[in-house]
């Protein structure tokens, strides 16, 4: 990979890492609040089912993870596994796929 | 008297036991300099100024790197354990080779390059001007090898350009003087150069002469970062 492709996965890896500080802040303080009054699948699904600002919400959430997460991972597998090169790096591109397509099923279902 | 071991041997080996006289103000060089004058001649080590300014007396004491020649015993504990520094082939016993550290210095374009000539004016630098501020904190390199010694990164990455020449490339990309920096923000970014430090500050808080490569290289990300979304790289 070039020094410019990866000089914008990091710059990438940051930016994401600013949005998912917030949207962690945000889901934990939902959490929080919620469970107060007891927890149950149906005041769940009343508060995020048709909502679009909770559909936006987590969208960002995990499209943020589904960047994030395979950046860190390529470091962690060159430095601790000398697994580099492209083969790495296609590898992590599933693992994106994977997350993006596990995290948005994930945020459907509790939307439709 | 001082219980010390001392490595022998090169990449294999193992550590010898010795027992050094004990003296006031002794210091890690003190020790390793009696062990060759007089128990052990065979004893291979490096050092030359002897007052931590040549930078080639660094070697990892009890596990850390340190500039020995300005390491006092007593700092260290009663029981010694030296080897060679960390991160580099070792030649023999303390001795390591340092070609690959200084040959990243090369890679990171440590070379300074001016754009005047010398028909031209000197070239006046304020020294309170902000940049020449940064420069000021990272000049007083002196090339030991401690921070090399000290990354994690480097012992994960053999690739990594480490703090030392990282250190240096800052201090010339803040050198208004010089007209490489785009050259030389090329040569540092990506998995070998800055974006690789996890910022771990091992090197900021090895360096004898109380730098921060950690504040450089974070420097580096910044106008690597800059020169990227403006399209100059």
């Amino acid at each position: 990979m070039s020094y410019r492709a990866e000089s914008f996965l990091w710059i990438v890896q940051r930016a994401s890492a600013a949005v998912l500080a917030i949207c962690v802040v945000v889901h934990l303080f939902t959490i929080v609040y919620a469970v107060q009054g007891g927890l149950s699948a149906a005041e769940i699904l009343a508060r995020t089912r048709g909502n679009t600002a909770w559909l936006a919400f987590y969208s960002l959430f995990v499209l943020a993870a589904t960047v994030h997460a395979p950046i860190g991972l390529r470091a962690v597998l060159g430095e601790w596994f000398g697994w580099r090169g492209r083969s790495r790096d296609l590898c992590l591109v599933v693992f994106s796929g994977l997350l993006a397509w596990l995290g948005m099923r994930a945020v459907l279902g509790v939307f439709l | 008297m001082l219980k010390v071991r001392v490595w022998r041997g090169t990449q294999s080996g193992e550590f010898q036991g010795f027992e050094v006289p004990r003296y006031p103000s002794q210091t890690v060089l003190d020790v390793v300099t009696h062990i060759q004058r007089h128990l052990d001649p065979t004893l291979a080590y490096r050092f030359a100024c002897r007052v931590g300014m040549c930078g080639s007396c660094a070697m990892m004491v009890n596990g850390v790197p340190r500039w020995t020649c300005r390491t006092h015993v007593d700092k260290v504990g009663e029981k010694l354990e030296i080897g060679p520094l960390r991160n580099l082939p070792v030649i023999r016993d303390l001795v390591t080779d340092m070609r690959e550290f200084f040959d990243k210095w090369a890679r990171a374009k440590g070379e300074f390059r001016g754009r005047q000539t010398k028909n031209d004016d000197f070239a006046k630098v304020p020294p309170a001007s902000p940049a020449r501020v940064q420069v000021d904190t990272g000049i007083e390199c002196i090339g030991c090898g401690v921070c090399y010694a000290a990354c994690d990164v480097v012992s994960w990455n053999p690739q990594y350009l480490g703090p030392a020449a990282l250190n240096r490339a800052w201090t010339l990309v803040k050198d208004e003087r010089d007209d490489r920096t785009l050259e030389r923000l090329r040569a540092v970014a990506g998995d070998a150069g800055c974006h690789a430090c996890h910022s771990h500050v091992s090197c900021t808080e090895r360096c004898p002469k109380h730098l921060s490569p950690t504040a450089a290289i974070a420097g580096l990300k910044r106008e690597v970062s800059k020169a990227v979304l403006r399209g100059a790289l």
